[in-house]
């Protein structure tokens, strides 16, 4: 039905800066990749590389002082149109209409995602009324149907709870329940499950999975974890300092991973393999401050295998470098 | 919830005894006993009283008993509506202040909602568009209605009246229905009257608002049920209408209770100024003549208010925040 040979999504060189008086952070510094319909995209990357500013940018709810300064978002329509969201006015009816309705949001933290003051039920209604122009006790039906389908017991009693009544797995779930209420086609997940412990986060992975299967919905995944990636997505994009580094499949990024920077990252976390009581692998250095970021390529002050007098002076763009991965790296350059 | 408003209704309880027994020693406080008082102004004023009526205050207030059935007594008169007498007027303290209180409450609820109508849109507008020049010239113009004293704002606007207008803008009442009974033209003649000392009154209590309600909302529109409200595509103004604007409000429910006896004890001076019939300038008067039943019979009564306006902001509040009604079963 749909067309296959567009994506859904394609960020293509997003830039989104906080101007603020001590300087300019520039949170996403030339971002580029793509979400394929109906697919998983894992988005990886240390703490304050701008994953969810990517995010939020893709929203248009990035807040001042932050605002977008390049690139375009292309977001493909049913019929393979492109429109540049970049381009809309962000609470013009066009975004508006994109948000909730098309592309969905879920949070790491369910508790607060909520409203302390309205009931869960209040927002969903809220969500179905606003874009499914439907009556009130027909948006409380489908809002029922939403939480009945993300797995909530009892959910025409649980509709007119508050959040703060709710266990943080029946929080996270009804979370999802307004974000899929009105059917969107690509799910925006940052760490979804973060803030949940092991088993719950597990159940909250394996709904994701099961209602991606039956609607077909696209997701972007940001997660710190790793094996969160590796069991759930297709694609990763390996973000650093604001730029994505490397995309590739799943397969690609884990066992034939190119940029020193995907590679240390995979070092770093534990294998079941790995012995008890053996210091893990940390990446030297830490995450430059972002005021003063690098020159060059961003990852040359911790990088072990950077090229002297090329990484900190030129940046490296992303190539392709087959199988559908592509790396931002001199050393996959073909140099002169 | 019925226990927290039982729980409630107690604490209310208790802190009105508390104010009566305060309220009673501020009336046994003058040396001598307030007969004797009542005695001698009656005297200075060139009244007599009669031996037999001296006999009878005295019984009716226990004045030969120990102090705690005088206070019991004093007690069971005011629950019977006998405040005692008003020694500088010589009527009974009830008489005296009658309908002041009501004006007092009128003024009071008039300063608070143009306060509350000018504050909460600026203060929304100001979190809003922080750092915009508009925040800039409303945090200025509200610094210099915090700076400026009620009374100097008073003089200002009773001289700009009387030099440009040839009016006089003090009172709540033209002349001819000041001492007339109530009516609807009074009541009209009251409203008319009323904008100028209520703009006066609630201009400082504005300025103040405004800050409160501009950093309340600043960490609400921080916090991510507000992004996740606009990624359910409301438009920004339904959003900070819906969510965060109503979080950031619920503190000032809880300060309902104490407006009243705020804006009586700030007013005083501008009550005079403006010469407004309100309580304040009563009990500073009272105070100065030692005039001990209507001094003690206004905070007693201010007292009562003050707890009765903050059991019912409990109440507001329980009602528009889930957590508390749900949470403290
Ligand atoms: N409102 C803001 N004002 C100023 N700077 C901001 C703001 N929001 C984000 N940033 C900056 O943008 C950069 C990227 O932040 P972002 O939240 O996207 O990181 P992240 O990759 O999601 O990190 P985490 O894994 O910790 O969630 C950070 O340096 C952060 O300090
Ligand atoms: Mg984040």
């Amino acid at each position: 039905m749909n067309d296959q040979r567009t994506p859904l999504l394609s960020v293509r060189d997003l830039k989104t800066y906080f101007f603020q008086d001590e300087g300019t952070v520039k949170a996403v510094d030339g971002a580029s990749f793509d979400v394929a319909r109906g697919q998983t995209l894992g988005i990886v990357g240390e703490s304050g590389c701008g994953k969810s500013v990517t995010a939020r940018s893709i929203l248009r709810i990035v807040e001042a002082p932050g605002r977008i300064v390049g690139g375009q978002i292309l977001w493909y329509d049913a019929k393979g149109q492109p429109t540049d969201l970049t381009q809309l006015d962000p609470d013009g009816h066009q975004m508006r209409s994109l948000r909730g309705r098309e592309i969905g949001l879920i949070f790491q933290e369910p508790m607060t995602s909520f409203s302390p003051v309205h009931t869960v039920g209040n927002q969903i209604i809220e969500a179905i009324r606003l874009h499914m122009g439907v009556s009130k006790a027909e948006a409380r039906r489908r809002a029922i149907e939403a939480l009945r389908q993300v797995g909530i017991p009892q959910p025409e009693r649980r509709i007119d709870d508050y959040a703060f009544q709710l266990s943080g797995g029946l929080r996270q779930r009804a979370m999802i329940a307004v974000a899929l209420s009105c059917d969107p086609r690509l799910l925006i997940a940052d760490e979804p499950t973060t803030a949940l412990d092991v088993t719950t986060q597990a159940q909250i992975l394996d709904l994701l999975r099961e209602l991606q299967q039956q609607r077909g919905m696209a997701i972007m995944l940001i997660t710190h974890n790793l094996g969160v990636v590796a069991e759930m997505c297709d694609d990763v994009v390996v973000m650093y300092l604001g730029r994505v580094v490397e995309v590739g499949s799943v397969d690609a990024i884990f066992h034939q991973a190119k940029h020193p920077y995907t590679r240390a990252l995979l070092r770093s976390i534990p294998a079941i393999t790995t012995p008890p009581r053996v210091k893990l692998h940390t990446i030297t250095g830490s995450i430059p401050h972002p005021y003063n970021r690098p020159s060059g390529c961003p990852f040359h002050p911790r990088c072990p295998e950077r090229l002297r007098g090329l990484c900190e002076v030129a940046e490296p763009a992303l190539r392709a470098v087959g199988n559908g991965q592509s790396v931002s790296c001199f050393l996959y350059e073909n140099r002169a | 919830m019925l226990a927290y408003i039982l729980r409630r209704l107690i604490l209310a309880l208790i802190t009105v005894i508390a104010i009566s027994i305060l309220s009673f020693v501020i009336i046994q406080l003058p040396p001598g006993d307030f007969i004797t008082s009542y005695i001698a102004s009656m005297s200075a004023g060139g009244g007599t009283v009669s031996e037999a009526e001296v006999e009878a205050l005295r019984e009716q207030y226990g004045l030969d008993q120990p102090i705690t059935v005088q206070y019991l007594k004093w007690v069971s008169q005011i629950v019977q509506g006998n405040f005692g007498m008003a020694l500088e007027w010589n009527r009974p303290v009830k008489d005296v202040i009658g309908d002041r209180l009501t004006l007092t409450v009128i003024i009071s609820l008039a300063a608070v909602i143009f306060t509350w109508a000018v504050a909460l849109p600026i203060g929304i507008y100001s979190a809003v568009k922080r750092y915009s020049i508009g925040d800039y010239i409303f945090t200025f113009i509200g610094f210099i209605g915090l700076a400026i004293p009620g009374f100097m704002l008073a003089l200002i606007v009773l001289y700009v009246g009387f030099r440009y207008f040839n009016a006089n803008v003090g009172g709540l009442f033209s002349p001819e229905y000041a001492e007339a009974p109530w009516s609807w033209a009074k009541f009209q003649d009251l409203l008319a009257h009323l904008p100028i000392p209520a703009v006066v009154l609630g201009l400082s209590g504005t300025a103040q608002m405004i800050r409160i309600m501009r950093s309340n909302l600043l960490d609400e529109l921080r916090k991510p049920y507000v992004m996740t409200a606009r990624a359910r595509g409301l438009t920004e103004m339904r959003v900070i209408l819906k969510y965060p604007v109503r979080v950031a409000m619920n503190p000032f429910i809880s300060t309902i209770g104490y407006l009243l006896p705020y804006i009586v004890s700030g007013s005083i001076i501008v009550s005079l100024v403006l010469s407004l019939p309100t309580v304040g300038p009563l009990l500073l008067k009272a105070l100065i003549a030692q005039d001990m039943f209507l001094a003690g019979t206004i905070i007693l009564l201010l007292g009562v208010m003050t707890v009765i306006g903050t059991f019912i902001s409990d109440l507001l509040l329980m009602w528009v925040d889930p957590r508390i009604r749900l949470e403290r079963r």
